[in-house]
């Protein structure tokens, strides 16, 4: 309890001054991430060698929701900040910024960025409100939302496999596609950023349960790796 | 399992849907005309079909978007997949074979291939 209201005051002082530097560093010093208290586990239970999968969590992504018609005005306004906006289902784009814009629905996209380390609300959700203007759509700032996985290695696509029913093969899912489907029923935007690398971004609320349920489905791999006499 | 294909996100696992009942029930010209009974015939009765049937699904754990499906409610075949707004396929068959028999004669075959396409639909 006291931790909660002195991050708080210290967010809101935080806030206040936002060119205090040393400041920021106190207030960001007491984030969590969702699966923080997992983190040792996921060293642990990553697997080396040939058939090897690791995971981690990316914590605190920038994420930002739009809601858009891509072919509108205000979208190409928008598109312009971001390299455009994906049209089709799996598309990504990525701007200057070097934030990725997934596809959700024909209307609905969700940029994500890596941490800018700023406590208050970025530059790039303030750059997109801006392009928003008044028109018709939605900006809205949903970094607290979701959580990043980080699933990795030559068996990453066979961990999935095991709970996700949408298609993984590469000649269906290549690297730089995004999905939204379900992992063992919990709804999940799955991001191909690599060949062998996945990026799943479950809500906060079920990073507990899908970290552990992850970790279940690593443990043959390990046990494959090592030599029996 | 069966597999959905959503309009907007392709092949997917019919968990990720869920169901919307009979498609296309149209919303009454004049409901403060209608009598209680219509009223409510129109709020709660549908069809009960046996074979094809189209309905509404939305995927709900993708896109988030409604469309409309024909299935077999026997087989649970899925004949066609359409957006919401878009005609029913047998709408479509209906309304080409309608016009086919005018078209049919001052048309040389060539150009009466679009025809059959779309019965295909």
């Amino acid at each position: 309890m006291w931790l909660l209201e002195k991050q708080y005051f210290l967010m809101q002082k935080g806030r206040a001054e936002m060119g205090n530097t040393a400041q920021n560093t106190e207030v960001l010093a007491l984030r969590r991430s969702p699966a923080h208290h997992l983190w040792t586990d996921f060293t642990v239970g990553s697997v080396a060698g040939e058939r090897g999968v690791t995971l981690r969590e990316v914590p605190f992504q920038r994420m930002v929701g739009i809601r858009v018609d891509p072919t509108s005005e205000v979208g190409t306004r928008i598109g312009e900040l971001t390299g455009g906006l994906p049209l089709n289902s799996g598309d990504v784009t990525t701007g200057e910024s070097g934030a990725a814009v997934l596809w959700l629905a024909p209307d609905e996209f969700l940029v994500v960025a890596p941490d800018d380390g700023e406590p208050g609300p970025s530059a790039l959700v303030t750059s997109l409100l801006e392009a928003l203007g008044d028109g018709a759509g939605q900006v809205i700032d949903l970094s607290s939302n979701r959580t990043t996985f980080e699933l990795s290695g030559p068996s990453a696509r066979a961990v999935l496999e095991k709970s996700c029913a949408a298609d993984l093969h590469p000649r269906t899912i290549a690297a730089g596609t995004a999905i939204t489907t379900e992992i063992n029923k919990i709804p999940t935007v799955l991001f191909k950023s690599a060949d062998e690398t996945f990026q799943l971004f479950p809500r906060s609320s079920f990073a507990d349960y899908l970290g552990r349920w992850l970790l279940d489905g690593m443990v043959e791999f390990a046990a494959e790796g090592t030599s029996w006499p | 399992m069966l597999l959905f294909t959503c309009p907007n996100c392709g092949p997917r696992n019919e968990t990720e849907f869920h169901y919307g009942g009979q498609a296309h029930v149209a919303y009454p010209e004049s409901p403060g005309e209608l009598s209680d009974r219509e009223w409510a015939e129109y709020l709660f009765y549908r069809e009960n079909t046996k074979g094809l049937f189209a309905e509404r699904w939305v995927h709900s754990a993708g896109c988030r978007k409604w469309f409309n499906m024909v299935r077999d409610t026997v087989s649970y075949e899925v004949k066609a997949v359409y957006r919401i707004g878009e005609l029913q396929p047998e709408t479509l068959e209906r309304i080409a074979s309608a016009t086919e028999p005018e078209q049919a004669q001052p048309l040389a075959p060539a150009q009466a291939n679009p025809t059959t396409a779309s019965e295909g639909v």
